[in-house]
């Protein structure tokens, strides 16, 4: 062995191939895979893409680093399942560029939050956390509510998301501004086109208690209040997908 | 390569950065971004025209000297990147202690500022260091000056240019979330530039050794290249949504994005935190002990060893996920597997003190040395037991994650690198030796305490975390709420961020000692030695 070696210690280029042979060997074995087998994500009725308005929610939420402290992976323990829920399921992720399952809980995880608290609560928790929870170690995020939110972006935001494989449809994506805005009920009426074009478990109205505009907050708490509640799973057999 | 050729090169990819950079700044319509379009227009302008003028100037004599100035920069830029880090690092720990810290702003909130904390360590302090003492070792082991007079100084740049943006970027809001890979598409391009410069620049200095042999050191450098390079691409490929924002959507999604995230996330611990620090071990550790290197055969199994492993250990971070299980018992199985690679460096680093334990207590930088391959030892035990199933469902999602990841850089990355600068400086700046070996003591015994009290009261409070989240009343409801899990970490964090106060102070220390020994006087004497061999005019 040390013959063999001491001859590719004598060759530069030679010693570079083979540790990114030896290197790859992982990622081809362990990730390829994931692509190509088939139930590595499973059917789970209820899942769609996030809408434009809950879509600028999860920017927000990226883009604040909340997954810094909040997980959105419920694992298959008991002592998760019972704290937080049915545990997640790959297809629940299926449209999350990026996924945000986090590595840490320095406050509880987030893949059920939606429905279990209300839209005011949210408000008043993301402005004071500790005024709601006292003992929380939260930062407060005032701003959100303060800062109008950027629909502009939208269109190109889902036409990218396209192109990495969203099933978003071109007419999704051309009025993906406006569809943000009756989201958050600015005018009022539009739950039925909203429904129509991505699902009737869609939740349409003011979030951030000021229909006077769209904020980020409004944003922010729509993709809250969505979280976890897509997949009915009254629908699927858990025995099924059980692993 | 001709010095012609070789200028053209580096202009043409300054220009394409230039470009880059001017694109940004026209059609971007987020501030933070269009500053960023300044900055990097500003320094590849600045770096294009350096190179025009050079292109008609003579080519200047090459002294038979190792090239040493980048070398000096790069210690600059290591030290200036880790006084920032360690201090960002002991806010966040505040912040979690007192919350108002936060100030309730966008921009000093915990969420925006960790990665700045993140990157300014594993980046700024512990990529510098590795550049700086890579271009040092091969020099030497090779006995060759670097391959490039331009491409030093266009890695160097290039590099921090993009540890600048990442760091500015995150209070203003501009990241793609993924953990140590936070920097947007653009800087992700930039980082590529500078990395394959970096790579060619490595490898034909590598052809110009006048040794037959490749020293070992170099086998983990260039392991911490190429890794880096694959890692870097793969996991960084998104779908940008404009040239007018600065974000971007990641192309793998959910359960693929998970794998892919943490197939990175893993070895970039592996090898920038790992087998880059390695190197700096297997060639400062016997210069500095004045001792061989203990086995030769050790090296061979410890190097592939940790090249094959690592990258299938990523999958611990996923246990009990929605991730197949078929990947989590390949991850765990061969994470358990690489504690024998480790642990073949880790002796092949304490044996080679054989014959010289004694300067351990004499040589405050080799004390350093020493302990860095204990706390290795210590990290790499338990990293391989956390990735078991079972003990990954009371560790996971806690603070002993973060002692864990803390232990093997306060303890072992840093270590390292302080003891191999405290040798470096004196060597490349020509001086005696450090100005004071009582300061490096100082130094020495602040930084261990800080890790110590760090790491404890990280095992702690992760450790009573998840007893609490894991215990039942008779009646099988909670005992306790989570937020009742929060209170109880308050005495822990007040621990943590007073130890990382130490560690902080300790690195004040050692920059000063750093920036003494540098305004010091220049030792006359020449090591013969310290030349490359003389080779035929090319």
């Amino acid at each position: 062995m040390e013959g063999k070696h001491a001859k590719l210690e004598r060759n530069g280029i030679a010693f570079a191939i083979m540790i990114l042979f030896v290197a790859s060997l992982g990622g081809i074995f362990e990730i390829a895979p994931l692509f190509t087998i088939e139930n590595t994500v499973e059917e789970a009725p209820g899942m769609r893409p996030y809408t434009p308005l809950e879509l600028a929610g999860r920017d927000i939420y990226v883009r604040e680093g909340c997954y810094a402290c909040h997980s959105q992976m419920i694992r298959t323990l008991r002592s998760d399942v019972d704290r937080y829920g049915h545990f997640s399921l790959a297809a629940e992720s299926m449209y999350d560029h990026p996924h945000q399952w986090g590595s840490k809980r320095t406050g509880p995880d987030l893949a059920r939050i939606g429905g279990k608290y209300s839209d005011d609560w949210h408000v008043a928790h993301l402005i004071a956390p500790s005024d709601v929870v006292e003992g929380s170690v939260m930062p407060g995020y005032p701003f959100l509510a303060e800062t109008r939110l950027n629909v502009d972006v939208l269109p190109a935001s889902l036409r990218a998301l396209q192109r990495a494989g969203v099933p978003y449809s071109d007419q999704q994506i051309a009025i993906a501004g406006r569809d943000a805005i009756a989201q958050a009920d600015f005018e009022g009426g539009f739950e039925d086109a909203l429904w129509e074009r991505y699902c009737e478990n869609v939740q349409v109205r003011d979030f951030d208690g000021d229909p006077s505009r769209v904020t980020e907050m409004d944003a922010l708490v729509a993709y809250l209040q969505m979280l976890g509640t897509l997949v009915d799973f009254d629908q699927i057999k858990v025995e099924e997908i059980a692993r | 390569m001709t010095r012609q050729l070789e200028l053209n090169v580096a202009l043409l990819a300054t220009l394409v950065v230039f470009v880059l950079g001017i694109a940004i700044l026209g059609f971007g319509r987020d501030i933070g971004y269009v500053l960023h379009g300044w900055i990097i227009a500003g320094t590849a302008g600045w770096g294009a025209m350096y190179l025009i003028n050079r292109l008609s100037d003579p080519a200047p004599s090459i002294p038979l000297e190792y090239k040493d100035d980048v070398i000096k920069w790069g210690v600059l830029a290591c030290f200036v990147w880790g006084v920032f880090g360690f201090t960002i690092g002991d806010v966040l720990a505040w912040q979690l202690t007192i919350p108002a810290f936060n100030g309730d702003m966008s921009w000093s909130n915990f969420g925006r500022i960790r990665p700045m904390h993140t990157t300014a360590v594993i980046f700024g302090f512990g990529g510098n260091a590795l550049i700086a003492t890579s271009f040092y070792v091969v020099q030497r082991t090779s006995r060759a000056r670097l391959a490039s007079e331009t491409a030093p100084w266009l890695v160097l740049i290039g590099f921090n240019l993009f540890v600048l943006l990442a760091v500015t970027g995150y209070p203003m809001g501009i990241t793609q979330s993924k953990e140590y890979a936070e920097p947007e598409w653009y800087a992700d391009l930039i980082l590529l530039v500078a990395w394959v410069g970096y790579l060619w620049l490595y490898m034909a200095t590598l052809a110009r050794r006048a040794e037959p042999h490749i020293y070992v050191a170099n086998w983990y450098y260039l392991g911490f290249i190429v890794v880096i390079a694959m890692l870097h691409v793969v996991n960084n490929l998104a779908v940008p949504v404009s040239i007018a924002y600065p974000k971007s959507y990641p192309l793998f999604a959910g359960v693929q994005d998970a794998m892919t995230q943490w197939w990175y996330g893993h070895n970039a611990v592996g090898f920038l935190l790992t087998a880059g620090f390695l190197g700096m071990m297997y060639y400062f550790l016997p210069k500095a002990a004045g001792r061989p290197i203990y086995s030769y055969r050790m090296s061979i199994l410890g190097f592939w060893g940790i090249t094959f492993l690592y990258l299938w250990a990523g999958s611990h971070h996923l246990h009990y996920t929605a991730l197949p299980d078929w990947v989590q018992y390949l991850g765990m199985s061969m994470s358990i597997i690489l504690l024998v690679p480790s642990w073949g460096s880790v002796f092949n680093g304490l044996l080679t003190l054989n014959g010289a334990w004694d300067k351990v207590r004499t040589d405050p930088a080799i004390r350093f040395m020493m302990v860095a391959i204990l706390f290795y030892g210590l990290a790499t035990f338990e990293g391989s037991f956390l990735a078991i199933r079972p003990v990954n469902t009371l560790s996971h999602y806690t603070d002993w994650t973060v002692g864990h990841v803390h232990a093997g850089a306060l303890g072992w990355v840093a270590f390292i690198t302080f003891g191999a600068m405290y040798k470096m400086v004196p060597w490349i700046w020509k001086r005696e030796g450090t100005y004071s070996l009582r300061l490096e003591a100082w130094h020495f015994w602040l930084a261990l305490s800080g890790t110590l009290i760090y790491v404890g009261a990280m095992w702690n409070s992760g450790i009573t975390q998840s007893l609490m989240w894991q215990t039942y009343q008779p009646s099988g409801a909670f005992t306790y709420g989570f937020i009742d899990t929060v209170d109880a970490m308050r005495p822990y964090y007040t621990a943590r961020a007073i130890g990382g106060l130490l560690y902080l102070i300790g690195a004040l220390i050692g920059a000063y000692n750093i920036y003494m020994t540098v305004n010091g006087p220049r030792v006359t004497s020449q090591d013969a030695d310290a030349r490359p061999l003389a080779r035929p005019a090319e």
